[in-house]
């Protein structure tokens, strides 16, 4: 019986007619992004006045300038020129898009941070929090009014070998999610223990008709039967 | 077909694939190598389907999905030329969105320049008043600075080139970010831009009414009047915007609260985006026009009324013709 799946995954159907997946991120880790980039604007802006304040008062004035743009347009310009991705993103492996899942463009970014003072009332991001947690897809205000998702960036795999095995067919057809069940069998039991992995095999011992002893060395088989020869 | 044979058959036009998103990502692609990339991505994600389709082993899936992902984010990108589009934008688009949203800027327009003028009316009939609505040191620091018989005659004393560069840092950041408020308290139900709509006019009406009051009327409004055009316009527009935002969640129509809040969220956002050049204009006006004393009052005076009669005419007729945003 096919359930409700408890991820919080939000799938995108491209006009190409394939879902596409994206990994909203949650509180946590926007929390964490957006205090990195609290201290990378502090440093900056402690790095830059300390000259400036020699100038006078031009010194002064560009530093107010200086002020204005990092208070205000830090954000804007690094999510829309660095693919989504503030300093704090970066660090946090996130970056922000749109809903349907295309690149941010400036007058979402520019409604999106300028609502941040919205969700800053009354203290300490107060309302974007509330929003954040209860929404489904962890939008805070900005996010709603500006259309735009903040999502966990696809990091590259890293392919495990098949454990080499002769390849074996099975006597009676198995269904799609059951074949990839025992290739995802086959290709992460390097994460598992030697036990955990007898366990689990032990327990198709019965419907594979071989012992326990035998069931992982059958499972790999028939992975190997799946994959096919190259 | 087995997984295998799928995948080592493919794997090259995959790597190729990569390769092409690469060079578009790091926006080093050139024009001619990437005519083949729509093509490209539809058969990966034709793969795609097939993989998916075939139970093929999620680290064959993913990996693909990856590829999609990444494709459809350069194919379905929103690209726009930048220069052409911002002079459309202040040629036409501006004035023509603050004639599309005139009831919002009218009421903004009304809660702005209303508490302005009234209040100050108010204090210069009843002078006391001032002292319920500004702090007397804020008072005396105003007095200060626009006292005609100081030495220093106002902001607008006397000062050397590098102080006009100090007060044009401080004028953009202090009136922008007033403006970035005054629109974002706008999503609270348009509470927001409505208290600092009234709130801004009644500090900026009671400190007028004052100074004329006690005298200084001469020094403080042949200072303001320039820039005045141009930043109390934009702090009217800035509360349009918010008011906009606002209305979107209290009266959505036939669409859902969100969806009418995307919707009025990007149409104000341009409303932000004239507020801005309005107040670059004008911390531009204030630290370099404003602030000359040589100048005979009555020019600055003269030149004041042009400016409103500029704004006024821009808004009103600008982007009237058909053609013009082409």
């Amino acid at each position: 019986m096919p359930s409700i799946p408890l991820d919080t995954r939000y799938h995108i159907e491209t006009p190409e007619g394939i879902d596409l997946p994206l990994r909203p991120a949650g509180l946590v880790p926007r929390a964490l992004a957006f205090a990195f980039d609290l201290v990378a604007r502090a440093v900056i802006m402690g790095v830059l006045l300390v000259p400036l304040a020699l100038l006078g008062n031009i010194g002064i004035g560009l530093g107010s300038l200086l002020l204005f743009l990092v208070s205000w347009w830090y954000m804007v310009l690094f999510e829309v020129l660095n693919q989504g991705c503030s300093p704090g993103k970066q660090v946090m492996g996130l970056r922000v898009v749109q809903d349907d899942g295309t690149p941010i463009s400036w007058s979402a970014s520019l409604i999106r941070n300028l609502l941040r003072f919205v969700d800053m009332l009354p203290f300490g991001y107060f309302l974007g929090a509330i929003s954040c947690l209860q929404h489904p897809h962890f939008k805070r205000l900005g996010d709603l009014a500006a259309g735009t998702l903040v999502i966990y960036r696809e990091q590259p795999l890293k392919r495990p070998q098949v454990p080499q095995a002769v390849a074996l067919r099975l006597p009676f057809a198995l269904d799609l999610s059951e074949q990839r069940a025992i290739l995802g069998f086959a290709e992460r039991q390097g994460e598992l223990s030697a036990e955990r992995v007898h366990e689990l095999a032990s327990i198709l011992a019965t419907p594979l008709q071989v012992s326990p002893a035998r069931a992982v060395e059958q499972l790999n088989g028939l992975a190997r039967g799946l994959l096919g020869p190259a | 077909m087995k997984q295998s044979l799928f995948e080592s058959r493919y794997q090259p036009q995959w790597q190729a694939f990569a390769e092409q998103l690469k060079q578009l990502e790091q926006g080093k692609a050139k024009a001619g190598d990437m005519a083949d990339f729509p093509h490209q991505y539809r058969r990966l994600c034709q793969h795609l389907a097939l993989a998916q389709e075939r139970g093929y082993s999620s680290y064959l899936v993913d990996p693909l999905q990856q590829l999609a992902l990444r494709g459809h984010q350069q194919l379905y990108r929103h690209r726009s030329q930048l220069a052409a589009k911002v002079l459309s934008f202040v040629l036409a688009d501006f004035p023509r969105q603050v004639r599309e949203q005139w009831r919002f800027v009218l009421i903004a327009s009304l809660l702005f320049f209303g508490s302005l003028l009234s209040i100050a009316l108010l204090v210069y009939l009843f002078p006391d008043l001032i002292y319920s609505i500004v702090s007397p040191q804020q008072v005396a620091e105003m007095q200060g600075m626009y006292d005609p018989d100081a030495s220093r005659l106002g902001r607008a004393a006397e000062r050397a080139s590098s102080e006009d560069w100090m007060m044009f840092g401080y004028y953009v950041m202090h009136n922008i970010g007033i403006a970035f408020q005054t629109f974002a308290a706008g999503l609270l139900f348009g509470l927001g831009s409505v208290f600092f709509l009234i709130f801004n006019g009644l500090i900026i009406g009671a400190i007028s009414g004052h100074l004329t009051e006690i005298g200084y009327g001469q020094t403080f409004w042949s200072f303001v009047i320039g820039h005045g055009a141009f930043e109390l316009t934009a702090i009217a527009l800035a509360g349009a915007a918010g008011l906009q935002l606002g209305w979107a969640l209290i009266a959505p129509g036939q669409l859902t609260r969100s969806e009418s809040l995307r919707l009025a969220a990007r149409k104000s956002v341009q409303l932000l985006c004239g507020v801005m050049v309005f107040l670059l204009i004008a911390a531009f006006i204030e630290a370099y026009w404003s602030s000359t004393t040589q100048v005979a009052p009555w020019i600055k005076y003269l030149v004041g009324a042009a400016l409103w009669l500029l704004v006024g005419a821009y808004l009103t007729f600008a982007g009237r013709a058909r053609h013009a945003s082409e």
